[in-house]
């Protein structure tokens, strides 16, 4: 690793930067989402940019790509100062952008996805025919192997990014902006983009690498930019800051990044799951014959790369989805498939849920944040005013008392939830669901695009409601938070659970393997 | 916040696209070689200059408060209701019922019982398409659009067939008693010693229908279903997640839309026509989707929308009385209303919305 960042720098001093902006900003209405940005990313580097959730690390992207445009300021490529005004003189100044929520047409071939858009005329063929030559070119050049004929839904999470970064290449791109690109990633295929990454750097790409996961930044950036509230605050060389030093920086106070929490003392056993299965819409059995059990005061996590049937998991026992099985809770059965298979019916046996969807089904983002503390809970009879109204100012005072309580920020009651920022979202929900104190807390995804701030009491909160007792399911693709949360940690993989783990004795390694589905150790579990 | 004034929102931009919508008729008018501004003139002295003029004014818009509101409450539950044409028709023919066999000791009684009957033949009209909606997943403006036309030949069977009295040769029931004979505006208000034209239609069913507008807007945000129906109708899928059956919702929800439809009919059934004939609804039930979407599918912007619909139909069929103007000129002109004020209501929108940011921006 230190060999390869010794390589990038020696002739990025003498070019000009691959990449200048200067005094870039950006307004919203009165939101200032940028303000007077100016940094320099060095040709044949590396270079992080982090920040919590709202920082303005996309607006800066976006008006780079041209998405946006910025109100006033620089940008220079290669020296030459360069108007973006679209994507597509973006991507003529060779700028190649690779998001988070990857832009491919599943049912397309790898190849007529790496040529949609740049197609060079009516005819395919010839598009076709020399995209192939490409590929075939780029997958020795850079270990991005991937069968040009294969449908792009076929494939792994992992060769789909592949796909995303080969159209930026086919695109002649010299700088590579990936936006969290390794969010849906397992452990081994992150490390085979590194690698990827380590390769095109040393071909004299510049790469812009936007992630919230300081250990990244520390693994592979040559130099990392932080950003806070709209301005850049620091650039510093990667090898002489360390991550408590950039949670600071992102944050602008001293962070604990490491869950505080005393050994749990399970008691007795809350949620008993056996034999539990669960089809999709199309047939597909995507719970395949899960069994777990969740006591009194521990959080059991489930790790797995998203899509293994931990969000069938949540929903089946949330009573959002059916499935066959028994699932009992306090030692009562539960309906898995008949009418008493809702949402009411599992709040009322007892049962919270922090959907990992928060967006699309723990608020509704019309609903101002008063009449969401009652989303889930509207029967409840102290948001009621007799039979048929509610009570709407029980609602408000509550929504306040909750705010207070949980810190959402702004404290404004009537402000839509779509007004919030992704961590007081998150918070107003999980203040929701914590303080109806259930016996078992479903959460998924809970500090998915939350700011560090904001994880770290999420995390208190949760760590506080398994000392009171209570039982938690935790599921969450982020290993360093089934990690340092987990009690006990169960690896999902393909509808399965593939092993139990304590999480002193185990290793990011060993959940990998059996994240990816590699069970060696059979029996252990 | 970057967003512009309520009163801006919900008044100011509906008037603009009103005003852009008059101007392109008046050239429309000017094309065809008439005055535009006497056009006008004319319309406005005939909905709005006599108390006759308001008579019919107010008729139109109370059928238009109905069914405007029975496509607002869908509205709120994301469901489009087309149907309310074939509802209303169904609710005339619940009306008509209730006026032709019960004798009715007073015409209270009589508005009460109607207004019941009309209710529920809507309701039971709706029910059809919510439930195959939601137990079958037939998609609701289909199957609405197709209950209209099955209303409109069952009232034609019921009325050739049944309803006819002997010996009659025209498509409608018999006169109703005088017993359930609705008392006009125009003799209320003479009553009380305000000079009122006596022979227009306007009836009581105006209270009712202003009253179902309170009623509707408790209902969509201060009940417990109008919540359940408002979070449905923004997500479907949290709506699940909170516990909220999509089921109930969704016939509930058409229930009351339909229950709407149908009371339109103790206006043009009960309070003018006074019998049933064929075709009574004469489209409310499709200006009502223009009226919803007008008013932005609040009670209070459905009433204000529905006065202004109630004026162009009155001040249209004025024009169409006096000038060479052709009847279907009015028509254009209600379309271009529509059209502006709803389908292309971001166009007036968007650039009014940047003035007021700018406008602020300048300020600080």
């Amino acid at each position: 690793m230190a060999e390869r960042q010794a390589q990038g720098r020696p002739e990025a001093a003498a070019l000009p930067p691959a990449i200048e902006l200067r005094g870039i900003s950006k307004a919203f209405g009165p939101v200032q989402a940028n303000r007077d940005i100016s940094v320099r990313v060095a040709r044949g580097t590396i270079h992080g940019i982090v920040g919590e959730n709202g920082a303005g690390k996309s607006t800066l992207m976006s008006i780079l790509y041209g998405f946006y445009r910025a109100d006033s300021g620089e940008i220079l490529i290669g020296g030459k100062p360069t108007a973006i005004p679209d994507s597509q003189s973006a991507i003529r100044a060779g700028i190649g952008m690779v998001f988070q929520h990857f832009k491919l047409v599943p049912n397309f071939t790898v190849l007529e996805n790496v040529i949609l858009g740049a197609e060079d005329g009516p005819r395919l063929r010839p598009a076709l025919a020399k995209a192939r030559r490409e590929l075939t070119r780029l997958a020795e050049d850079y270990e991005l192997d991937v069968d040009p004929d294969a449908l792009v839904e076929d494939l792994s999470v992992g060769h789909q990014q592949r796909v995303e970064i080969l159209k930026a290449l086919y695109r002649q791109a010299d700088i590579l902006i990936l936006d969290e690109p390794t969010g849906v990633l397992t452990p081994a295929e992150a490390d085979h983009l590194f690698r990827i990454l380590g390769g095109l750097k040393q071909q004299g790409k510049t790469i812009i690498l936007i992630t919230h996961k300081l250990r990244e930044i520390m693994e592979i950036t040559d130099e990392v930019s932080v950003m806070r509230r709209g301005e850049m605050v620091a650039t510093v060389r990667t090898a002489q800051t360390s991550p408590e030093a950039l949670a600071e920086l992102m944050v602008g106070r001293k962070v604990l990044l490491r869950v505080d929490k005393a050994p749990a003392a399970p008691g007795r056993t809350v949620l008993e799951v056996e034999d539990l299965r669960v089809r999709d819409a199309h047939g597909v059995e995507r719970l395949k014959g899960v069994s777990l059990a969740v006591r009194a005061g521990e959080i059991l996590g489930i790790a797995g790369v998203a899509g293994n049937g931990q969000s069938e998991l949540l929903e089946v026992l949330g009573g959002i989805a059916r499935g066959t099985g028994h699932v009992r809770l306090n030692g009562t059965e539960l309906d898995l498939s008949g009418r008493g298979c809702n949402g009411r019916a599992r709040r009322a046996a007892g049962i919270a849920h922090v959907p990992e969807d928060r967006q699309h089904l723990g608020l509704i983002l019309d609903f101002a944040a008063w009449e969401n503390v009652a989303f889930g809970y509207q029967d409840a009879p102290e948001y009621r005013s007799g039979r048929f109204f509610m009570d709407n100012e029980a609602l408000r005072t509550d929504c306040e008392g909750k705010m207070a309580r949980f810190d959402v920020r702004p404290p404004i009651a009537s402000l839509e939830g779509k007004s919030f920022s992704g961590g007081n979202q998150q918070k107003l929900i999980v203040a929701r669901e914590i303080e109806r104190n259930p016996d078992l807390l479903l959460i998924g995804q809970p500090t998915r695009g939350v700011d560090i701030g904001a994880i770290e009491f999420i995390h208190k909160q949760i760590v506080a409601l398994r000392d009171a007792g209570k039982a938690i399911l935790l599921v969450s693709v982020e290993l360093d938070e089934i990690l340092s949360l987990s009690d006990r940690i169960a690896v999902m993989f393909d509808g399965r659970i593939m092993g139990l783990r304590d999480p002193a004795a185990t290793n990011e390694r060993e959940l990998g393997l059996l994240m990816a589905g590699v069970d060696d150790t059979r029996g252990a579990a | 916040m970057d967003r512009m004034p309520g009163w801006a929102d919900a008044l100011l931009v509906p008037l603009i696209s009103l005003l852009v919508a008059f101007a392109i008729s008046s050239l429309v008018i000017l094309a065809i070689g008439e005055n535009p501004w006497e056009a006008m003139k004319l319309m406005v002295t005939g909905a709005l200059g006599s108390s006759y003029g308001w008579g019919y004014t107010l008729y139109y818009a109370t059928n238009f408060i109905f069914t405007g509101l029975a496509v607002s409450v869908a509205f709120h539950a994301g469901l489009f209701n087309i149907g309310g044409e074939g509802q209303a028709t169904l609710g005339g023919l619940g009306v008509a019922l209730a006026c032709l066999f019960v004798p009715w000791p007073h015409w209270s009684l009589a508005l009460i019982g109607a207004a019941a009957m009309g209710a529920a033949f809507g309701a039971l009209w709706a029910a059809l398409p919510a439930w195959l909606q939601a137990r079958r997943g037939s998609h609701i403006v289909i199957t609405t659009i197709m209950f209209n036309f099955i209303a409109a030949s069952l009232l034609n069977y019921v009325l050739v067939n049944v309803l006819r009295p002997t010996g009659s040769m025209d498509p409608a029931t018999a006169r109703f008693p005088a017993g359930t004979n609705l008392p006009g505006i125009g003799d209320m208000l003479t009553a009380i010693g305000i000079p009122f034209a006596r022979t227009t239609p306007a009836n009581i069913s105006l209270f009712v229908a202003i009253g179902a507008c309170i009623l509707v807007w408790a209902l969509i945000w201060r009940t417990r279903l109008g919540y359940e129906i408002r979070a449905f109708g923004k997500s479907e899928k949290a709506a699940v997640y909170a516990g909220i059956s999509p089921v109930r919702i969704t016939m509930l929800a058409m229930l009351i839309s339909g229950a709407l439809a149908g009371l339109m009919a103790i206006n043009n059934v009960m309070g003018e026509a006074e019998r049933l004939v064929l075709n009574s609804v004469e489209g409310a039930g499709f200006i009502g989707i223009a009226v919803a979407l007008m008013g932005r599918s609040h009670p209070f912007g459905v009433l204000l929308a529905a006065l202004l619909f109630g004026f162009l139909y009155q001040g249209g069929a004025e024009l169409a009385l006096w000038t060479s103007i052709p009847r279907e000129l009015i028509t254009v002109i209600q379309a271009l209303v529509i059209l502006f004020t709803g389908a292309l209501d971001n166009m007036v929108r968007q650039p009014v919305e940047a003035l007021f940011l700018r406008a602020r921006k300048g300020a600080k």
